[in-house]
């Protein structure tokens, strides 16, 4: 009977929506779980780099006064020959278009340094962005995939190695550092900023007008916090970047949870209507049946 | 007036706190005792024991590295690492120092000098935990509260 197949059919196939919807919606709360452990993580970062902050403004202020010519390398502005650029994406997809439009903004950052400059290559950190970059054959620096969901500081040493490194003995003139900054839980925005070399930040009124002793030499501090400084800037990029990737794919999940929801109200509107046709047509049946027998009787 | 003392990694703060007396902590040109009314500094931190003397109370760290501010009375120490005493697996230490005195004393045959470097490194650090560790266990302070 074709109108009992056809009711079968629907019925699978609330079934096998009803399991979709069970699987997004378990994979929205595990993300909204993972995304306060990054939010928490980052929060946890935060005193450092205030402080680092804080003492950097405060000793860059001492050794631009006391040689400007003698400036730390890794505060050197050069004539930009190489431009390079950290690239952080996901490792994993079912994220909305966090990933594709971080990928649009890495490429729209490379095509508007490459009129002006020898070369633009990348770093890329996360299979997202490295894939998409591997595929137009685009020049890299290095990759790293698979960091996991709470990155530590043990993953941003080695990028952070390659960068100053690359910087100090001049084969990139300039690095950015690229990611999506969590903004709110539905909005997260591709951001780049100046890594190196370093911006270091504006001390404030009162530590410039502190008398302090060093232990060594401004210089040499300086030698020791400069590369701390970039490192806690990737560190924070991280951070920032998984918290938005965790929150994109819970608002994602959540919308194929609640597509899944409408879905199926449909299909058992569709159920029920075929379900009661098939009573119907069956009743007839029965009904034109007994018609014809009492005819012949 | 008590030192505020705030000692931070790049991940995590270790210790907040605005009631310590007296700071021993390891710079990189040796060690200082920072005191209430401390003239303002900027110091490296080499690898090594930092104790906080607060009300009866003593605070042991190890430090793995790093830069302190002392500027009217406040102390931020930036650490490459550093873990409170109560932290510290004493047998994790003694495993690492015995793995790293092992590949040193192999004498480094076809070692890369980067990895000498490495176990060399992790000795220290290892010898500066259990040296931390042990600490506390033998001058019977109560672990910390915080």
């Amino acid at each position: 009977m074709a109108g009992a197949g056809a009711v079968r059919a629907v019925r699978d196939r609330i079934r096998s929506v009803e399991n979709a919807s069970k699987v997004t919606r378990a994979m929205e709360l595990v993300a909204a779980s993972k995304m306060r452990r990054a939010q928490d993580r980052a929060l946890a970062a935060r005193p450092y780099a205030e402080r680092m902050r804080a003492v950097l403004g405060a000793l860059s202020g001492y050794s631009q006064q006391a040689d400007a010519d003698d400036l730390h390398p890794l505060l050197v502005e050069r004539d930009i020959d190489h431009f390079a650029f950290i690239h952080i994406t996901a490792d994993r997809g079912l994220a909305g278009g966090l990933s594709s439009n971080m990928n649009r903004a890495g490429a729209s950052l490379a095509l508007e340094h490459q009129p002006n400059v020898e070369r633009v290559s990348t770093l890329t950190v996360g299979r997202k962005g490295r894939d998409f970059f591997r595929r137009s054959g685009f020049p890299m620096l290095a990759e790293f995939i698979e960091i996991g969901d709470f990155p530590g500081i043990e993953t941003v040493l080695p990028i952070a190695r390659i960068v100053i490194d690359d910087y100090a003995t001049g084969a990139v003139d300039r690095v950015y550092l690229g990611y999506q900054q969590f903004v709110t839980t539905a909005v997260q925005r591709p951001t780049f900023r100046q890594l190196l070399p370093v911006v270091a930040p504006e001390g404030s009124e009162d530590e410039a007008a502190v008398d302090f002793i060093f232990e060594p030499e401004p210089a040499q501090l300086l030698e020791t916090l400069l590369p701390r400084y970039v490192e806690m800037q990737i560190l924070e990029a991280l951070l920032d970047a998984a918290a938005s990737e965790q929150s994109a794919r819970m608002v994602a999940m959540r919308q194929a949870t609640d597509a899944a929801g409408e879905m199926i109200t449909d299909l058992t509107l569709t159920y029920n209507k075929a379900r009661q046709e098939l009573v119907t047509s069956e009743l007839l049946d029965i009904v034109g049946g007994k018609a014809a027998l009492e005819r012949d009787r | 007036m008590p030192l505020t003392l705030s000692v931070v990694t790049q991940e995590r703060e270790v210790l907040r706190r605005d009631d310590i007396q007296r700071l021993i902590v390891p710079t990189s040109e040796g060690q200082i005792t920072v005191l209430p009314s401390h003239a303002a500094l900027m110091a490296g931190l080499a690898i090594g024991e930092m104790v906080a003397v607060a009300a009866g109370e003593e605070l042991a760290f190890a430090i793995h590295g790093g830069f302190i501010q002392v500027a009217a009375d406040e102390v931020t120490v930036l650490a490459d690492a550093a873990e409170h005493l109560d932290e510290i697996d004493e047998e994790r230490a003694e495993e690492a120092r015995q793995r790293a005195a092992e590949r040193l004393a192999d004498g480094g045959a076809g070692t890369e000098s980067f990895d000498l470097l490495r176990a060399q490194l992790s000795l220290q650090r290892a010898l500066l935990r259990l040296r931390v560790r042990r600490r506390g266990s033998r001058s019977g302070v109560p672990a910390a509260s915080r």
